[in-house]
């Protein structure tokens, strides 16, 4: 490469790489062809061939933003335990695939050691799927790798034993855009204040009609302000959805006191009993409270202990919430049930109860 | 304390309140990088950590976008300039390389070894596995270290991923890899769509972002219905296997009443009944697949033989219509041979074309879709309307039916025809 410096490098457009190469050799030797799986421990998955071979595999928590010498000390554990091999899950979990069972006991007892919390698997409150946050996204209203370091010290226990009634997944995102996706619980960003528009600098940051085209409830127009072609906000009609401000910059969604937090229940992504929900309003209007986020975790807590307490064996948090019906989960939650939980979007009538069906 | 009495280095007391507590805190890591990291990775970090305990005590980001690739690239980074450089000049530029992994997340400790070797030398040292569109990002970069670190990525064998108004970067689960739930081969499929299409990631030209995701069974894994606008879910259509003996040390095992509570009444369509002597009953065309028993009773239940996987389309995220899930479009493709999978490229390929001809700019395709109406998308990419599309027939009488007659011929006559097909076939 460096004979040729004078001539521009080419990218070679290899694509997505083929990961055989890269593979335990017991998953790539018995890909396709495993019979079944059961859990010996919180944290352990054992995977049977059909020719018999086994494989166990230990997952662990990380903080996803690794830095070079949390990534070599993996890579180390992967050596000593793992034939040098891992992978990562969806919920940025890491796993050591071991084709030894006698090493399962001292991965488990070295990764504790270093500090990765052994579980995830089974009945648990794996990893908070989240986004960039403060530390790298430009729209954010919160952080989150501080939520979810924060809320996983709180939920550890539930992490690494599988006590809860099935699986719980928890989601954050740092806007309404909300990137992290759909959660049992989810914990995003809502804006309560319409923009904060500069006027001085929108005719040359941003391309005008995209930003009114952009407007899901119609509430911007171009205007002039102060003899600037600028635009202009019906705070009547605006929702507070946040979705002007990536397009243009200047109209600042985020503010010290605007932005708030709202938790979500009942998401589910798995098509297993039920079909898969979209995640519904809990509580709103919780103050982004950096760096410990105490309103959040006491009303998080809630919803988890009370799912915990509650829920039949299997039912995730949306089909046990369908059991007991709404007004017993806002009862048991101890949280308030307001006029901001009817929904008022397209097609909200169909979310109304228009049955004689009600719980007392 | 220390960090005060240290020279130059920004105090950090709210990150400091994360170091504390059971889970591997991400402020350590930053920490370590500043401390002990390489000399650019410590000047970045420094001031990376100043910017974001600025961010905590302001309640406020201070990141903005802007323009930047490789060359022959239109996307695949992620820029990043900082609106507060004057305070913290050393990350005043901190890019993001979305770079695909193998797909599958599969990896060996050499290569993590060269990714922490590469971004430690052209980048700030602090790598996310993965971000949710299933990228590795190689986080903190100058705009000049882009295309040197992108080189040597490269060079390995890996190649960015997608941004902007383009293909993006796909998942799936892991599969037939360790799952004997898999339903299909999600690394060959994954990696033949997306290899098929790269230059739509390469080159941003579509009206926006387009997503492919890839579970091999109805868990769903890479929650690919929610997530992306072509969500491929393995599934089967033939009986379920049932091992009776596995079934009866089942109940032996965790007892009547508990296995009634958790498979046979959880059945979301009352297609299992637990037998006098411990045996299972399954009413197969009453099963619509959903996986929860098989979940349950890993050993004595398992998907059928003749296995493939059904096509959902338009699932994504709020903006700015609200979030939507995919609708399903193809109940069952096989995905067996190299010329199933090369069918369902060009199926992909029919939808890619009529997203990138009929979408309106910042418009998903799901939103296309309830725009156009369903009928009209399915004329477009040639699918005939199947009852597993809806969860019921229309409800509401205004639609015009003088055509009603001719349209129930063709479905008869398809009927016959793939009634044919399977007698042809046996």
């Amino acid at each position: 490469m460096k004979d040729q410096a004078e001539k521009p490098r080419m990218p070679t457009e290899s694509g997505v790489p083929d990961p055989f190469p890269y593979m335990h050799p017991t998953l790539k030797e018995n890909y396709g062809n495993w019979d079944w799986h059961d859990r010996p421990r919180p944290g352990v998955l054992h995977h049977v061939s059909k020719t018999g071979a086994e494989v166990w595999t230990v997952r662990a928590g990380t903080q996803r933003q690794l830095d070079v010498f949390t990534v070599r000390k993996l890579a180390d554990i992967g050596d000593e335990f793992a034939d040098g091999h891992l992978r990562f899950t969806t919920r940025s979990n890491i796993e050591f695939m071991l084709a030894d069972q006698a090493k399962v006991d001292p991965l488990i007892e070295k990764l504790t050691a270093e500090g990765f919390p052994v579980g995830g698997t089974g009945a648990s409150i794996s990893m908070i799927s989240h986004t960039q946050g403060w530390l790298h996204c430009d729209v954010p209203g919160t952080d989150a790798s501080g939520v979810v370091k924060g809320m996983m010290d709180m939920l550890h226990d539930e992490f690494v034993q599988e006590k809860m009634p099935n699986r719980m997944r928890i989601t954050t995102s740092c806007c309404q855009i909300n990137c992290g996706g759909q959660g049992d619980i989810a914990i995003n960003v809502q804006y309560t204040k319409p923009p904060k528009i500069n006027h001085d600098l929108v005719a040359n940051v941003c391309e005008r009609p995209t930003v009114v085209a952009r407007c899901p409830v119609a509430a911007i127009r171009p205007a002039m302000v102060d003899g600037k072609p600028s635009l202009e906000i019906d705070e009547k009609k605006c929702v507070c959805c946040g979705a002007c401000y990536p397009p243009c910059p200047p109209m600042q969604i985020n503010s010290n006191e605007g932005t708030k937090i709202a938790i979500w229940v009942g998401g589910k992504h798995s098509n297993a009993r039920s079909k898969p929900t979209f995640h519904k309003l809990a509580v709103a209007g919780l103050p982004n409270n950096p760096p410990h986020w105490p309103e959040v975790k006491d009303a998080v807590g809630k919803i988890v202990n009370a799912y915990k307490k509650d829920a039949k064996h299997w039912e995730r948090v949306g089909e046990w919430i369908e059991r007991i019906g709404w007004n017993r989960f806002f009862e048991l939650t101890d949280l308030a049930f307001t006029k901001h939980h009817l929904d008022t979007w397209t097609g909200s009538r169909k979310t109304m109860n228009t049955s004689a069906h009600v719980h007392f | 304390m220390k960090d005060d009495s240290n020279k130059g280095q920004n105090p950090t007391p709210m990150l400091d309140e994360l170091e504390g507590g059971k889970w591997p805190s991400f402020v350590t890591g930053l920490k370590r990088l500043r401390d002990e990291g390489a000399e650019s990775n410590q000047r970045i970090m420094n001031d990376l950590l100043g910017q974001l305990n600025h961010s905590y005590e302001e309640k406020l980001g201070f990141w903005k976008g802007g323009t930047l690739s490789v060359l022959g690239y239109g996307g695949g980074i992620i820029p990043r300039f900082s609106e507060v450089a004057d305070k913290f000049p050393e990350s005043k530029e901190f890019h993001t390389l979305r770079i695909m992994p193998p797909a599958g997340n599969h990896y060996t400790t050499d290569l993590l070894r060269k990714f922490a070797d590469i971004w430690e030398r052209h980048g700030s040292g602090l790598i996310a596995f993965h971000g949710q569109s299933g990228d590795i990002m190689f986080q903190g970069c100058t705009s000049e270290a882009a295309q040197p670190a992108f080189d040597e990525l490269n060079e390995l064998g890996f190649d960015l991923g997608g941004a902007g108004p383009a293909l993006r970067t796909a998942m799936n689960c892991v599969g037939s890899a360790r799952c004997e739930q898999s339903c299909f081969n999600e690394i060959k499929t994954h990696r033949a769509i997306i290899n098929r299409f790269i230059d739509e990631m390469h080159r941003p030209a579509l009206p926006y972002k387009f997503k492919f995701k890839f579970s091999g069974c109805a868990n769903d894994c890479v929650n690919a219905i929610h997530r992306s606008d072509f969500a491929v879910i393995g599934t089967w259509r033939d009986d379920m296997k049932v091992n009776q003996e596995e079934v009866k040390k089942h109940v032996a095992k965790v007892g009547r009443k508990y296995t009634i509570d958790t498979v046979i009444s959880m059945c979301p369509t009352r297609a299992l009944s637990l037998n006098d002597d411990d045996t299972l009953e399954v009413d197969n065309a009453s099963c619509v697949r959903c996986m929860h028993c098989i979940n349950v009773m890993t050993k004595a239940l398992s998907p059928g033989d003749d296995r493939g996987a059904s096509i959902m389309i338009g699932g994504k995220r709020s903006l700015k219509v609200g979030d939507m899930m995919g609708i399903m479009i193809k109940p069952f493709v096989k995905l067996d041979t190299d010329e199933d999978i090369e069918e369902l490229e060009e199926f992909a390929e029919t939808v890619i074309e009529f997203f990138a001809d009929n979408a309106l700019e910042h418009e998903r395709v799901g939103e296309t879709i309830d725009r156009i109406g369903m009928p009209a998308f399915l004329e477009e990419v040639g699918v005939e309307a199947d009852p597993n599309m809806v969860n019921h027939p229309r409800t509401s009488s205004y639609v015009r039916t003088d055509d009603f007659e001719e349209e129930a011929n063709k479905w008869f006559e398809r009927k016959a025809a793939e009634a044919g097909m399977t007698a042809d076939a046996e």
